[in-house]
């Protein structure tokens, strides 16, 4: 299988400048800037390779740089999403502890590609030894010229500023990320204007996944043609899944996408832990819905099987879940995260959240009836689609498919009324 | 806008990182979260004075100050223990055995979640996602993960602490 992003992974000392020098990094940056090969060529290669956001979203990326005006005269910016929380997901950690300077390179490759002088590099706070490797790698990096004034004596300048968040999920959307980062609390914007067109400090400003922009350098040295070769039609190239749960090798995996979910769990995770048989799978991250294992078996981890599956690839945090787990307990664990995370900004989500997680709280300490798994229903329905961003969303899909896929578990945990 | 003052002043590296910093963001106010980092690496965590420090500094309210540490948990009002203790709590980490892990950290230290031994040794905080999801359960002391927990490295890992 063609690796892309982890492609240097196995390589003793990968996060220093002088191996990743040997590695080939870096090589495609200096072609792109010494041939020259024009911005809107960059962006023209991108879209033909049809890469999609690996934040969550998956929009596609060269779309997303099209989209920022080159007349404002204002200067424009490029944010990295390094606040990678969604959990279940731990692949951004690995990429920028074994490889930063390749991110580094995706990411200049970018900005020359979108007219961008300052990349913000927004890191979550949690963050120890990735932003430790990712300040180390920016400064080799600056001392060797490939970062700053004069990059690889092309004459093009590109600072490259680390910011260090401080705990909060919201910051990983991409307005919230903005808004923390022009030093505020994370509170999420509304769009349009879209960032593209007015985002940080008010100027246009691209938000790129890690894993996005490490997949650039590779576009760029074989061509978007070859990248759209790998994977499915409809969502070209490799994406890195987070495996967690109760499998043999729990891990991250560089996998083409359209790979089947059971092939990645029984072959490279090794299976199920002795003892331990599948009783589900949330495959993109907590704030999708969940899979059984009927769907398992036929669900690729592409773009558009798991949306025929009545599911999302998001972040590909595979969460695999074992027979001996309570549904109904990690539901509430997910309510209480949610809750916890809601920048209070929308009532239906700081409200519904919190009300979701005392229901849900309820039901687990025997206290619930019927009544409250309706309101559970209800009370989602409500929510979804009535906010600025997708938080609210992101616990109305988990609670519903729950209650959809393993309604028996709630039924059994609930009284038919109140007890007395 | 009244801009308050302020007479504290912070190592005189931190200042000319901070210095850099302001040069190269467009705004003063976006300064924010690294003057706050900058004072809870050297002070522990951030006290009044100190948040009318950062006000200062990056030419906002005190008011916004507060906003913007009381937003985020990372952020301390009070102090921390010497050895502040993070079990995260999330999905993953609850499947691989989170709650024995918890109930290990309560028992040893006698404190629940936001709590402090009374020597000031250690402070217990339950945290969400980590992103240790393949590795759980993850503990975080400080700023150091310590991943595949089980109640007995937990405790083992307390006990060496100084």
């Amino acid at each position: 299988m063609t690796k892309i992003i982890t492609k240097n992974w196995g390589v003793k000392d990968s996060h220093l400048l002088s191996v990743a020098r040997a590695n080939g990094v870096y090589s495609n940056l200096e072609r792109v800037l010494k041939t020259p090969i024009a911005p809107k060529d960059v962006v023209e290669a991108v879209k033909k390779s049809g890469l999609r956001g690996r934040g969550g979203a998956g929009f596609p990326a060269g779309m997303k740089w099209s989209f920022v005006p080159q007349n404002t005269g204002k200067p424009i910016y490029l944010c990295v999403n390094a606040d990678e929380s969604e959990p279940g997901t731990n692949k951004d950690r690995e990429i920028l502890e074994r490889d930063p300077h390749l991110m580094i390179e995706g990411a200049l490759i970018a900005a020359w590609a979108i007219g961008c002088r300052t990349v913000f590099f927004y890191i979550r706070g949690e963050f120890d030894l990735p932003e430790r490797r990712i300040r180390a790698a920016a400064e080799e990096a600056m001392k060797a010229g490939i970062v700053g004034d004069n990059v690889m004596g092309s004459g093009w300048s590109c600072d490259f500023i680390v910011h260090r968040g401080a705990g909060a999920y919201i910051c990983g959307e991409e307005t919230g990320l903005i808004s923390s980062l022009e030093g505020g609390r994370g509170e999420p914007k509304i769009k349009p204007p879209f960032p593209a067109v007015k985002g940080a400090f008010g100027c246009p400003t691209v938000v790129n996944n890690v894993e996005t922009l490490c997949a650039v350098p590779w576009i760029m040295e074989h061509g978007g043609e070859a990248y759209a070769k790998i994977g499915t039609e409809k969502s070209p190239g490799t994406k890195v899944i987070s495996v967690s749960g109760r499998v043999k090798r729990p891990g991250n995996y560089e996998i083409p996408l359209g790979y089947g979910l059971k092939d990645l769990i029984d072959n490279e995770c090794g299976g199920m832990q002795d003892g331990y048989r599948l009783k589900a799978v949330i495959p993109g991250g907590s704030s999708v819905p969940v899979m059984k294992p009927e769907q398992v078996a036929t669900l690729k981890l592409d773009y558009e099987s798991c949306q025929a599956h009545g599911t999302f690839l998001g972040s590909a945090g595979c969460i695999v879940v074992d027979h001996t787990q309570d549904m109904v307990k990690l539901l509430h664990v997910l309510a209480r995260f949610y809750s916890h995370e809601s920048c209070g900004q929308c009532t239906p989500c700081r409200e519904g959240t919190g009300w979701a997680y005392r229901i849900l709280t309820k039901i687990v300490q025997g206290r619930g009836t019927k009544k409250d798994i309706d309101t559970l229903r209800s009370l989602t329905q409500q929510m979804d689609g009535a906010t600025i961003c997708a938080l609210a969303s992101a616990l109305v899909m988990p609670v519903q498919s729950f209650l959809k896929q393993f309604p028996e578990e709630f039924e059994a945990k609930v009284q038919e009324t109140v007890p007395a | 806008m009244t801009v308050s003052s302020s007479t504290l002043k912070l190592a005189p590296e931190a200042e000319a990182r901070i210095d850099d910093l302001q040069r190269r963001y467009p705004t003063k106010a976006a300064t924010l979260l690294p003057v706050l980092w900058e004072i809870q690496t050297q002070v522990g965590w951030l006290p009044q004075e100190w948040m009318a420090y950062a006000a200062a500094r990056c030419e906002v309210p005190v008011s916004k100050v507060l906003g913007v540490v009381s937003f985020y948990t990372m952020f301390h009002q009070e102090q921390p223990g010497r050895h502040h203790v993070q079990v995260c709590r999330n999905i993953s980490c609850t499947m691989l055995g989170a709650e024995a892990i918890l109930a290990c950290v309560r028992e040893k230290l006698g404190v629940t979640n936001g709590g402090r031994t009374a020597d000031g040794k250690f402070s217990l905080e339950e945290v969400e996602c980590l992103a240790g999801c393949s590795w759980g359960p993850v503990v975080q002391i400080n700023r150091t993960y310590h991943e595949n927990m089980t109640p007995e490295k937990t405790a083992q890992l307390l006990d060496s602490l100084e």
